[in-house]
């Protein structure tokens, strides 16, 4: 295994981890400050992403597209607040579980009606289309970059907002003490349809910048989904430092263990066998940290939930 | 008389589906979905009693069905294919991966309980992928059913519906005894309040293991008959997606008590089998059911006659 692809996998795990980070941080913020779990999160990254790509279709341009996907899928996740989620914050989580699985199934499908079944592709911004030499003879793709700066910069954003204004110190002390929040006279439903709306803002735009690396299709915010509850998870659920760190530390792992773990397991099997193994060790990995924390930090690495 | 009017739902339930092959269904093609919707019900049922009954919920119970039905598959490849020996490995090994699973998931509780089970769950999906002897991604298709002192029985569709509803009843009256026992008023009393059960004496632990390892082994024995039933095992039966609906199926039909785990089952198989036929986008319909059955019926499926006989005695 030599340097440059240790860097290339390195910035590929970065970028895997940034885009699970956005992710991650609208369903580690309504799942702390509500208590309510939100199975159908991973589709607002879907949506983002046929948004980008209908929109693209339309006028020709990634950027108009990217800035017309943000408040659509601002108005989707508001809609849905409106319509079904917002009568479940009384409910158990079995109900919310239920719930919004109903809401992945139709929307999984409705892209499927309105767009057909077939993926679709969205074209790289022209401006981001080179590469940039990160080594002799070695280029890594502009636009892979500006997916991890646009990811930094938002996530920079997003801990000025929660950390540094009003609004985000009532959001920590709702994911802290919600009923004590409400108490003091703060409108927490309001708050709540704030954190929902931006958080499924975030998901969306996750969704825009990874249209053009991936096929848009149905269903593909569903395996990101179970990854970002395992980054919540570990980083401690209603954390937004946390979600930051075990994202970018789920990314990581995720992609280089897929090449690390076959050359690992060489030193102890033969080749085959190693490749196996390693295989399926590498696709373990997070599981296997993620049941590892559990079973001796239960509340993740940052936890911020009054015991 | 007691006990039969308030199990008068399962036992109903049971019965319709002994008598269903004699009343215009036993055409192959709805025997094969029935014996489907059994299997998965009795999975559901084994869920129904570790969820309800000692509140632990998994979202990794395909792994058992998992277990049981990869078990089916080794043994096939070894060429021992004797369902006397097939079974009790199959349920044997669904067992011990909830126990050595257990051990370690049961020292939590709540969200945290349903992502480490979640977590053992995809430990076993990638092991089974991984398998490449038995056909890694692409699963493994079995020679033939599992033999019954050397007669392949079980290929007889009646035969096997019978023995499908045998185990499904099984299931369900040993899971309903083990709630109504000593053992399950103790596991009953620690989800509703772990302190006080500790207070009285009970050391809550041993009680959850136990139910956890009791409901790995009936789910061993459904994966067991899932891979007789589609005589094909792949990795896709232990996906967390498999998980899920079971523990939708569990919910949709209402946890207060077993019935509804039956209810839910049967409801979402034959649900899900009709939505399919009448159109292409079938899910957007089945999503909207759900989320109308979850804001307005509390109780799930098994509570919706009581909610109708609350209404009606309203006006």
């Amino acid at each position: 295994m030599s340097l440059t692809l240790l860097l290339v996998q390195g910035l590929n795990g970065l970028q895997l981890g940034i885009l699970l980070f956005l992710v991650a941080a609208g369903l580690t913020l309504v799942f702390g400050v509500m208590d309510f779990i939100n199975l159908a999160h991973g589709v607002q990254y879907m949506l983002g992403a046929y948004f980008a790509a209908y929109f693209a279709a339309q006028t020709d341009s990634f950027w108009i597209a990217l800035l017309l996907a943000l408040p659509a899928t601002l108005l989707v996740g508001l809609v849905l607040e409106f319509l079904v989620f917002r009568h479940l914050y009384d409910r158990d989580h079995m109900a919310q579980v239920l719930a919004t699985f109903g809401v992945i199934l139709i929307l999984n499908d409705g892209v499927k009606l309105l767009f057909g079944s077939a993926p679709l592709q969205v074209p790289m911004p022209a401006a981001l289309t080179g590469g940039f030499p990160i080594m002799d003879g070695l280029l890594y793709p502009h636009y892979r970059l500006a997916i991890i700066a646009g990811g930094l910069a938002t996530a920079g954003l997003l801990w000025w907002l929660v950390e540094r204004t009003r609004v985000g110190m009532l959001i920590r002390a709702g994911a802290t003490n919600a009923p004590m929040v409400a108490a003091l006279g703060v409108d927490i439903r309001r708050l709540f349809m704030l954190v929902f709306g931006f958080g499924a803002m975030l998901a969306g735009f996750a969704g825009v910048m990874a249209a053009p690396i991936l096929s848009v299709e149905a269903g593909m915010g569903d395996n990101l989904l179970i990854l970002a509850f395992v980054v919540i998870v570990i980083g401690g659920i209603g954390s937004i430092r946390g979600a930051f760190l075990a994202a970018l530390l789920v990314g990581l792992v995720e992609t280089l263990g897929r090449t690390m773990a076959p050359d690992l397991m060489r030193l102890f099997l033969d080749p085959s066998a190693a490749r196996q193994v390693g295989a399926a060790l590498a696709s373990m990995l997070i599981y296997i940290a993620m049941a590892a924390i559990l079973a001796f930090r239960p509340a993740g690495l940052f936890p911020v939930r009054a015991s | 008389m007691g006990w039969l009017r308030k199990e008068a739902p399962a036992l109903l339930l049971l019965a319709a589906l002994g008598l269903a092959p004699f009343a215009g269904f036993g055409e192959g093609y709805i025997l094969t979905l029935l014996a489907r919707a059994m299997i998965l019900a009795m999975a559901a049922v084994s869920l129904s009693f570790i969820v309800g009954g000692a509140g632990l919920v998994s979202l990794g119970h395909a792994a058992m069905l998992g277990f049981g039905a990869y078990a089916v598959v080794i043994l096939d490849d070894l060429q021992v294919v004797d369902a006397m020996v097939v079974l009790p490995v199959a349920m044997l090994a669904a067992a011990g991966f909830a126990l050595v699973t257990g051990a370690i998931a049961i020292r939590t509780s709540g969200v945290h309980f349903i992502m480490i089970t979640l977590a053992f769950g995809q430990m076993a999906f990638f092991t089974a992928s991984s398998l490449s002897g038995y056909g890694g991604d692409d699963g493994y298709t079995l020679y033939a059913r599992s033999e019954v002192n050397g007669t392949r029985i079980l290929s007889d569709r009646l035969v096997f519906h019978f023995v499908c509803l045998g185990a499904l009843t099984a299931s369900w009256l040993l899971c309903h005894m083990l709630l109504a026992s000593r053992f399950g008023r103790v596991l009953r009393a620690v989800r509703g309040n772990p302190m006080r059960a500790q207070a009285l004496g009970f050391s809550p632990y041993p009680y959850r293991l136990t139910a956890y390892v009791i409901a790995g082994a009936i789910g061993g024995a459904a994966g067991f008959l899932f891979a007789n039933a589609t005589e094909f095992v792949a990795p896709a039966y232990i996906s967390w997606q498999r998980s899920g609906e079971l523990l939708f199926m569990v919910i949709l039909g209402g946890l207060s008590g077993l019935h509804g785990a039956l209810i839910g089952a049967l409801g979402f198989v034959l649900l899900e089998e009709w939505l399919a036929h009448q159109w292409e986008h079938w899910r957007m319909i089945f999503g909207v059911l759900l989320i109308l059955a979850v804001l307005f019926l509390p109780h799930g499926l098994a509570g919706l006659p009581a909610q109708l006989g609350r209404m009606l005695r309203r006006g």
